[in-house]
């Protein structure tokens, strides 16, 4: 019960805070940045169920990102597929690229894991780059907006308004794969996978599971992304994206949804903040990595939670 | 009846043979006990009765099905599960939730009801959450059901270990080194606590070095040495047996 409470009051608020932010924003710019952090914070809450919850890492998930925008690029401006559709099977195609890159490379643990996600981001890049007949090369490609159903989302405002009903959607579905029989035994991959195998979690297609529906999410919100920037460039699936993905998730609370959204916004806002010093952002969050990963390793939130506890048990 | 048969089983890592054509079979409803100083292999068996090696040659037949090479999880929906020597807790998790992992092909693991939080698949997990409550209850672990699994000592943890083996209904429980670590009195504890799993029915297979607690419980016991068998038979049969004498104790001279 008390679980219950937890989560619908955890939900109400992220959607209070979704609805009232827009009193604050004076202008057009305001609602662009907020788009921005919640699609972050749909692929982190994703990236999360990956990295925090089932202990694996990916260091390639730019690039699924970047396949769902170019997907829905190439499939809408050449094809005339309604953005939908391109977006659906966009997200279908990734999953299953993804489950077939998923089986062998869960097989490694650690470094290994990290350098062949690397990889398969770094190929995804490349292809985009290179591919310029499909995909317009460095030069990038337009699309048009997002219609669906006879309605268009053209404006910040209105994507402000869809993105903040999908990123509750998103920590919603998260919620309820993580309090499942199914997240139980992704946490217990992440807990002892040996462990785990004996009681009959077949941990291995758990894994390519997760794998899978990280990746999707990457690309649903790739998609998005393209319609509402108009615009893609083969960058969006650069080794950076896909690092400044994980630092959010890692600096916001591994194995914690509303930490990875935290996280998410956070690092979406500090180059807005600090756009004097553009040319250091590399350089700040590698420093914001190290600094998490020394100080407080479970993240932001759950560090905060737990030192709450701590002084609420004192007393 | 013989649930578990045993067939010539070897395994070589590296030209050294851990297990070597070893043979014996337990019987259903047996406590069945596995001794022999270490290194004598004890653990390399139980790693590949369970699947987690694959034998060099031999076999294994569990309710007289060929099981070796088999993969873990693939084992334990047959009814074989197990405990670890050295703990497999998942300490990311509460102590319940390490139980109800236990329970999980008892469970419906369909994604997208999961993933919609359908009613059925809610109701069925607190009926689990009350099941696994209970065997915490039947392990002597009732003050820890709300305690997260890396705030516990050592020795619940042994128990809580045993408690989601036992939460996959197993036929067969295999119990690696259950007392090691444990003071006299939890280690007398643990007798208890297997004793009651058996009288439920369930197999338990048991590698143990507290003699007083093999000799008390088992049914049956087999002696092993450098992966071979060395004797088997009952508590008082091994015990008097010189070669598992000597094997323990060394020989004059």
């Amino acid at each position: 019960m008390n679980l219950m409470t937890a989560r619908t009051g955890g939900l109400a608020i992220l959607a209070v805070i979704i609805t009232v932010a827009p009193l604050g924003f004076s202008n057009s710019y305001f609602y662009d940045v907020g788009v921005n952090a919640m699609f972050n914070a749909i692929v982190c809450v994703g990236l999360n169920l990956l990295i925090g919850y089932a202990g694996q890492i990916s260091l390639g998930h730019a690039g699924f990102f970047a396949l769902g925008a170019y997907g829905s690029g190439i499939l809408t401006e050449r094809y005339g597929v309604p953005a939908i559709g391109a977006l659906v099977l966009s997200a279908a195609v990734v999953g299953v690229l993804a489950f077939a890159v998923a089986r062998p490379i869960l097989k490694l643990k650690g470094h290994y894991l990290a350098m062949a996600t690397l990889g398969i981001g770094i190929i995804i890049h490349i292809v985009l780059k290179t591919e310029a007949g499909i995909t317009g090369g460095p030069d990038g490609m337009s699309l048009g907006n997002f219609k669906m159903l006879g309605l268009t989302i053209k404006g910040d405002q209105m994507w402000y308004w869809v993105t903040g009903f999908l990123l509750v959607l998103a920590v919603w579905l998260s919620l309820n794969l993580i309090e499942s029989p199914v997240g139980r035994a992704l946490r217990a991959v992440h807990g002892s996978e040996v462990g785990a195998e004996v009681v009959g979690v077949d941990t291995s297609s758990y894994k390519v599971l997760v794998f899978v529906v990280s990746a999707v999410f990457a690309s649903v919100v790739g998609s998005l992304f393209a319609h509402k920037n108009g615009f893609i460039t083969p960058d969006i699936a650069s080794f950076f994206h896909s690092v400044e993905l994980v630092t959010m998730v890692v600096l916001g609370g591994m194995a914690s949804i509303y930490g990875a959204l935290i996280g998410a916004v956070i690092l979406t806002l500090l180059p807005q903040v600090l756009a004097a010093v553009e040319q250091y952002e590399a350089m700040i969050l590698g420093a914001i990595m190290m600094g998490t990963m020394i100080f407080m390793p479970k993240g932001l939130l759950p560090s905060l939670l737990n030192s709450l506890k701590r002084r609420g048990g004192g007393k | 009846m013989s649930l578990l048969k045993v067939e010539k089983l070897s395994k070589e890592f590296g030209g050294v043979h851990a297990v070597e054509d070893l043979t014996f079979s337990v019987e259903a409803g047996h406590i069945h006990s596995i001794i022999g100083p270490n290194g004598a292999g004890k653990t390399t068996l139980f790693n590949l009765i369970t699947g987690v090696y694959t034998p060099s040659s031999g076999r294994v037949l569990f309710q007289d099905r060929l099981v070796s090479g088999m993969k873990p999880y693939e084992l334990a929906a047959l009814g074989m599960s197990r405990t670890f020597q050295n703990l497999q807790i998942f300490f990311n998790m509460q102590a319940i939730e390490n139980v109800m992992v236990g329970h999980h092909l008892h469970l419906d693991r369909r994604f997208l009801p999961s993933l919609l939080r359908l009613p059925k698949v809610t109701r069925r997990d607190r009926e689990c959450r009350d099941y696994c409550a209970g065997l915490m209850e039947f392990v002597g672990l009732a003050k820890y059901v709300d305690a997260d699994a890396a705030s516990m000592p050592y020795g619940a943890l042994k128990r809580l270990e045993i408690a989601r083996a036992l939460a996959a209904q197993p036929k067969m429980l295999l119990l690696d080194e259950p007392a090691a670590g444990l003071n006299a009195t939890e280690s007398r504890e643990i007798d208890e606590v297997i004793k009651k799993v058996a009288s439920t029915g369930v197999t338990v297979v048991l590698v143990e070095h507290d003699m007083k607690m093999v000799m008390g419980i088992s049914d049956q016991i087999t002696a092993l040495d450098y992966g071979r068998k060395l004797a088997e038979g009952t508590p008082s049969e091994v015990r008097a047996n010189p070669e598992v004498v000597s094997a323990y104790l060394g020989t004059h001279g």
